[in-house]
C-alpha cells in the first residue's frame, strides 16, 4: 500500500494536518513574515516604524564593519567545525568499534553533555577558566615544572608565573563553542560509521594498507555523508551562537547573534535587526543548497 | 593497556588501542570535568570558586529559599511539561500526515515544518518578540496564563524535532497491518491507537525526552519572548550569572544537572540504553 491520496480520506486528512498547519502558519510563517517586512522598515519616531520598502538595512549590513563581523562569524564557526571533527572523529571511531557492553555507555556519556542546560555548561566552562580556575593552576604547574627543569640543567629559571588571560577573548569563544557543539558532531559521525561495511577495512588492513591509510582511504570517503552532516550539524548553530560569545568573550569577540539581539535591546533599531536576521537565514540557506547539491554529485556517476 | 587485555586484540579492535582509549578518555575529562567542578563547588564553604574551605548545604538552603529562583524553576518545569504534550500531538499527526498522505505542495509542507530546525535560535526569537508585540500578545494574565507566550514559542521549535523522530520510526511499519486492522473491522481512530500509536511509542518517549530537554535548555528564544515579569530559569541564571556571581548559581546548576540524569535514567529505565542511545 503506497501514499494515499488525500482526497480519498478527506476526514483523516483534515485531522491530521489542519492542527499542524495551523499552527505553523500562525506561529511560525507570519511571525518570520513579520520579520522579513519589517526588514525593509525605518524608525519613525520612537516606537513607530514605518514599512517603506527601503533597502537601506541592507546597504547599511554590507558596511564594513558588519561584513567584518559576518566574516568573522564565519571564520569562528569554520574554526569550531573543524577543531570539532578533529577531535570527534576517533572518539566517533572509539564508539563505533568498541565492544557491544561497552557502546552505549559510551554513547550515554557522549549525549548526556548535549541532553545538559548549555548555560550550566557555560558557566562551569567559566568556572574552570577563569583567572583562578583548574586550567590556570595547571599551566602554573607546568611552569613551575619547567622552571625547575631549567635549574637543574643549570639555566636561569623562568619569570614568575603570571596567571594567564584564559576567559572574555576570542580563544575563550572558540573553546567554549568546541566544548558547547563536540556532541553534535561525534553522534552524525557515529550513526555514519556505524552503517560501514567493516568487511571493506578489514580487506584494506589484509591487503597491507596501515591503519592511518585504511582511515584516510576507505573510511573517511566511505563516511563521507556523516562527515557533511555533522558539519552542517556543527556549523550552523556555531554560526548563530549567541549565548558563548556573549558570556566568554571579550569586547572584540562579537558574533552576528550578538551584533542581532543588540538591535533588538540597546540600540532599538528593528528595521537593522530583522535586516541581519533575514541575512543569517539566507546564508543557513546557502549553506544547506551547497550541502544537497554535494549530495547529488555522486548519483550523476 | 594492550598488556592488561586477557585475548590479543582483532585489528578492528581500535577502540583497544591505547592511544584510542587516551583520546576518548581525555575527551571525557574535557566534557565531564568542568560539571564535576562546578558540582563540588556548589557545596564550598566560600564565596568565590576558588579555594576548597570546608562542605556546606548553605547554598542549597538559599537557592531554595530564593522565591525568584524557583519560581524561574516552576515557570521552566512548567513550560516544558506543556510543550512536550502538544509537540508530541502535534508531531504524531504532523508525521503521520507526511507518511500517509499524497497531498498537494506536500514538498513545501514538509520543508516548512523543518524549518524550526535549522532557523538560528536568535532568528526565532527575534521573530517571536515582533510577532507578540505586533499582535499585543497580553503579558499580565495570571499564571500559568501569562506563560503563554513562551510556551507557543517553545512548541514551535520543538514539535519539528518529534515529526522527525516519529517519521522515521513510521518508515518501518508494516502497512500490512493497517489493512489486517481494517479488515478486522477497526475504524480510523481504533486503527490509530490500537495499531499506529504502540508502533510510535518508542519515537514517541524519545520525542518527549527531547522536547523537554530542548524547552528546558531553551534560553536565546525565551530571552526575546518572556515579558518583563515571566522568568524562566536559565533567564534568571544569565542574570545572575551577569550581575552578581554568587555560589547560589552552582547549587541551583547542580539541581538541574541531577535533574537531566534522573530524567535521563527515567528514559534509560523505559527504553534501555541502547534505544536511547539509537533515537540520536
Amino acid at each position: 500500500m503506497a501514499e494515499q491520496d488525500w482526497k480519498t480520506n478527506k476526514r483523516v486528512f483534515a485531522a491530521v494536518s489542519l492542527p499542524t498547519l495551523l499552527w505553523t502558519i500562525l506561529f511560525f510563517a507570519i511571525p518570520m513574515a513579520i520579520v522579513w517586512v519589517y526588514s525593509f522598515g525605518q524608525n519613525a519616531g520612537l516606537n513607530e516604524i514605518d514599512i517603506s520598502g527601503t533597502l537601506d538595512n541592507y546597504k547599511r549590513a554590507t558596511e564594513w564593519l558588519y561584513l567584518g563581523i559576518f566574516g568573522k562569524s564565519f571564520a569562528v564557526a569554520a574554526l569550531v567545525t573543524l577543531i570539532c571533527l578533529i577531535v570527534g572523529f576517533p572518539v566517533a571511531m572509539a564508539i563505533t568499534f568498541a565492544s557491544e557492553k561497552w557502546r552505549p555507555w559510551l554513547l550515554l556519556g557522549i549525549m548526556l553533555p548535549f541532553w545538559t542546560n548549555l548555560l550550566v555548561r557555560t558557566y562551569a566552562l567559566m568556572i574552570i577558566l577563569g583567572q583562578q580556575g583548574y586550567a590556570n593552576k595547571g599551566l602554573e604547574a607546568l611552569w613551575g615544572g619547567a622552571s625547575w627543569i631549567k635549574t637543574l640543567i643549570g639555566l636561569q629559571p623562568l619569570p614568575t608565573w603570571e596567571p594567564a588571560q584564559l576567559l572574555f577573548n576570542n580563544f575563550a569563544v572558540v573553546f567554549g563553542l568546541v566544548y558547547v557543539h563536540l556532541p553534535f558532531m561525534v553522534l552524525p559521525l557515529y550513526a555514519a560509521l556505524d552503517r560501514l561495511d567493516r568487511s571493506l577495512v578489514e580487506a584494506s588492513l589484509d591487503l597491507g594498507a596501515g591503519h592511518f591509510r585504511t582511515i584516510m582511504r576507505i573510511v573517511v570517503p566511505l563516511a563521507a555523508p556523516g562527515i557533511v552532516a555533522g558539519v552542517m550539524i556543527t556549523l550552523i548553530p556555531a554560526l548563530g551562537a549567541y549565548l558563548t560569545p556573549d558570556l566568554m568573550g571579550g569586547t572584540d569577540s562579537q558574533m552576528i547573534a550578538n551584533v542581532i539581539e543588540r538591535q533588538f535591546k540597546k540600540a532599538n533599531d528593528w528595521p537593522f535587526g530583522a535586516a541581519l536576521s533575514f541575512i543569517l537565514i539566507y546564508a543557513m540557506f546557502i549553506l544547506i543548497a551547497l550541502q544537497s547539491m554535494r549530495r547529488k554529485v555522486p548519483e550523476l556517476h | 593497556m594492550a598488556l592488561l587485555s586477557r585475548t590479543p586484540r582483532a585489528p578492528l579492535e581500535y577502540s583497544r588501542t591505547l592511544w584510542m582509549r587516551l583520546w576518548v578518555g581525555a575527551v571525557m575529562v574535557f566534557l565531564y570535568a568542568p560539571l564535576i567542578v562546578l558540582m563540588i563547588f556548589s557545596f564550598n564553604d566560600s564565596k568565590r570558586n576558588v579555594v576548597w574551605r570546608g562542605f556546606t548545604m548553605k547554598y542549597y538552603d538559599k537557592a531554595l529559599n530564593n522565591d525568584v529562583l524557583v519560581e524561574a524553576l516552576v515557570n521552566s518545569l512548567t513550560i516544558a511539561a506543556l510543550a512536550t504534550v502538544v509537540s508530541l500531538i502535534l508531531g504524531a499527526i504532523s508525521a503521520v500526515m507526511l507518511w500517509r498522505f499524497r497531498f498537494p505542495l506536500k514538498g513545501a509542507v514538509d520543508g516548512t515544518i523543518s524549518l524550526p530546525i535549522i532557523v538560528p535560535e536568535i532568528c526565532m526569537g527575534v521573530a517571536f518578540l515582533m510577532f507578540f508585540a505586533k499582535v499585543q500578545w497580553p503579558t499580565d494574565l495570571i499564571w500559568p496564563l501569562n506563560l503563554s507566550a513562551i510556551t507557543i514559542a517553545h512548541i514551535t521549535f520543538c514539535f519539528p524535532f518529534v515529526t522527525m523522530v516519529v517519521r522515521s520510526r513510521l518508515a518501518s511499519f508494516n502497512r500490512e497491518q493497517e489493512e489486517a486492522a481494517k479488515d478486522l473491522g477497526a475504524g480510523e481512530w481504533q486503527m490509530f491507537r490500537d495499531v499506529l500509536i504502540p508502533h510510535m511509542k518508542p519515537a514517541l518517549i524519545a520525542g518527549a525526552l527531547l522536547s523537554f530537554t530542548l524547552s528546558l535548555d531553551d534560553f536565546v528564544i525565551t530571552y526575546f519572548t518572556s515579558g518583563p515579569d515571566t522568568v524562566t530559569f536559565p533567564v534568571k541564571v544569565y542574570s545572575m550569572l551577569r550581575f552578581s556571581v554568587t555560589p547560589e548559581v552552582n547549587a541551583a546548576s547542580t539541581i538541574l544537572i541531577i535533574l537531566t540524569i534522573v530524567l535521563t535514567a527515567i528514559a534509560l529505565k523505559l527504553q534501555g540504553v541502547k534505544a536511547i542511545a539509537e533515537t540520536h
